[in-house]
């Protein structure tokens, strides 16, 4: 048999040797699922203190190009801290149906 | 040096949808740790809630690199990453140990206290939730006096292992107390951190709500309580100088102490000790004497300042 017969494989241009894992969003699924109470921001009540922003343990509050917040339903896990956090009440925690 | 959270970029400083619970003290702690360091640090992780929140292969819940590592190795792991990052000349890139309170008061104590003797350049987080609540809130050594876990479910008999104290007395360049209820504060602590070069050590109040059993939308409120209450007093110790944080500073007084029943009360850990008041009592005369070491590491620490204070009575 010649050497031609065997095909040459090319070796994965991307290989980790080591179990190597990247940051991105969704690492356990998607975790608005978990919810029971969902956050709604009353845009009007909101004065952009960010204090929600800063005490979001999830990064799941989005500042606005207007100086506001909104929420990203798709992973916020509903815990209600922007809503104690809130100084001015503009958070209320809405049951999910 | 203050916080500006309008100039802060609206970065992901975690990544959503990591495997945290909700409201988790933890990945709050992280989003400070990037706020204040940017993209200039390297996290080492030893066991605990931290290594499981990541996440699922082939992504990952934190954004920073992360060095996942056993118990008894994080600060040993962390001095030669520091070490291997000097060779290559980038002086400075930190590198940040985040341990829970079982990985920083029992099983890493070694590691710790070692890498403290050889003064690394190193910052260590010890993220106290008090109590192993990734494997089902056993009992550690820096669990409170009375707390239910379910390795003491009579609550516990004995007092919280004072680690900042054992810190100082190491000689470590640079220790300080915080808590997640006040992250200005604690991002303001991690930039005067890295300006100093030797072992840093900063001790991080993180209330969990799985184990303290309360509502996960109080994990702010009472990191608050516990410094209003005077059972956490923030402090800054840096080079030889000790002082109290600005906000503990009125309670030095007793009288201005929220009462500790406050702070009992919203967690379930507690839930037995309500209606003894001798144990309360207890809990009390621990604050007295937290206070009384706080007023003696002040006067230890600024000798010439507490001179100024009796010349002026004088």
């Amino acid at each position: 048999m010649t050497a031609e017969a065997y095909p040459v494989l090319e070796e994965p241009k991307t290989f980790f040797l080591a179990p190597l894992s990247k940051p991105a969003p969704g690492s356990a699924g998607k975790t608005g699922t978990w919810r029971t109470h969902k956050p709604v921001v009353n845009l009007e009540k909101c004065t952009g203190c960010l204090l929600c922003w800063l005490y979001c343990p999830e990064n799941t509050v989005i500042k606005l190009e207007n100086g506001k917040v909104a929420i990203d339903y798709e992973y916020c896990k509903g815990c209600g801290i922007c809503a104690t956090s809130c100084p001015f009440d503009a958070i209320e925690m809405v049951p999910e149906v | 040096m203050t916080v500006n959270l309008k100039k802060l970029p609206d970065h992901k400083y975690v990544m959503p949808g990591n495997a945290a619970c909700p409201g988790c003290p933890e990945t709050m702690g992280m989003r400070y740790l990037k706020m204040a360091y940017g993209d200039n640090f390297v996290m080492v992780i030893p066991a605990g809630c931290s290594s499981v929140i990541q996440g699922i292969w082939p992504k990952n819940g934190i954004n920073a690199p992360v060095l996942n590592i056993v118990f008894a190795a994080a600060a040993s792991a962390a001095s030669g990453m520091k070490a291997a990052f000097d060779m290559l000349g980038k002086k400075d890139v930190q590198v940040v140990v985040w341990a829970g309170d079982g990985g920083t008061g029992d099983i890493g104590f070694q590691a710790l206290s070692g890498a403290a003797e050889r003064d690394e350049d190193i910052v260590y987080i010890c993220v106290d939730n008090e109590a192993y609540m990734n494997t089902g809130i056993q009992r550690s050594s820096l669990t409170p006096y009375g707390a239910w876990t379910t390795t003491t479910w009579t609550g516990k008999k004995e007092h919280k292992k004072n680690i900042p104290l054992i810190m100082i007395a190491h000689g470590a360049k640079y220790v300080a107390t915080a808590t997640v209820g006040y992250p200005t504060d604690f991002i303001e602590k991690l930039q005067r951190a890295a300006k100093i070069r030797g072992f840093k050590y900063i001790h991080l109040l993180a209330p969990c709500p799985v184990g303290w059993r309360f509502d996960p939308a109080k994990t702010g409120e009472i990191g608050q309580l516990a410094v209003k209450t005077g059972l956490f007093p923030l402090f800054e110790y840096a080079e030889g100088k000790f002082q109290l944080s600005p906000l503990s500073r009125r309670y030095k007084d007793p009288a201005k102490r929220v009462p500790i029943t406050e702070y009992l009360k919203l967690q379930g850990r507690f839930r037995h000790l309500l209606n003894k008041p001798e144990e309360i009592k207890k809990i009390e005369e621990y604050i007295d004497s937290v206070w009384y070491m706080i007023d003696v590491l002040e006067k230890a620490f600024n000798p010439q300042a507490e001179a100024q204070k009796l010349l002026r009575t004088l």
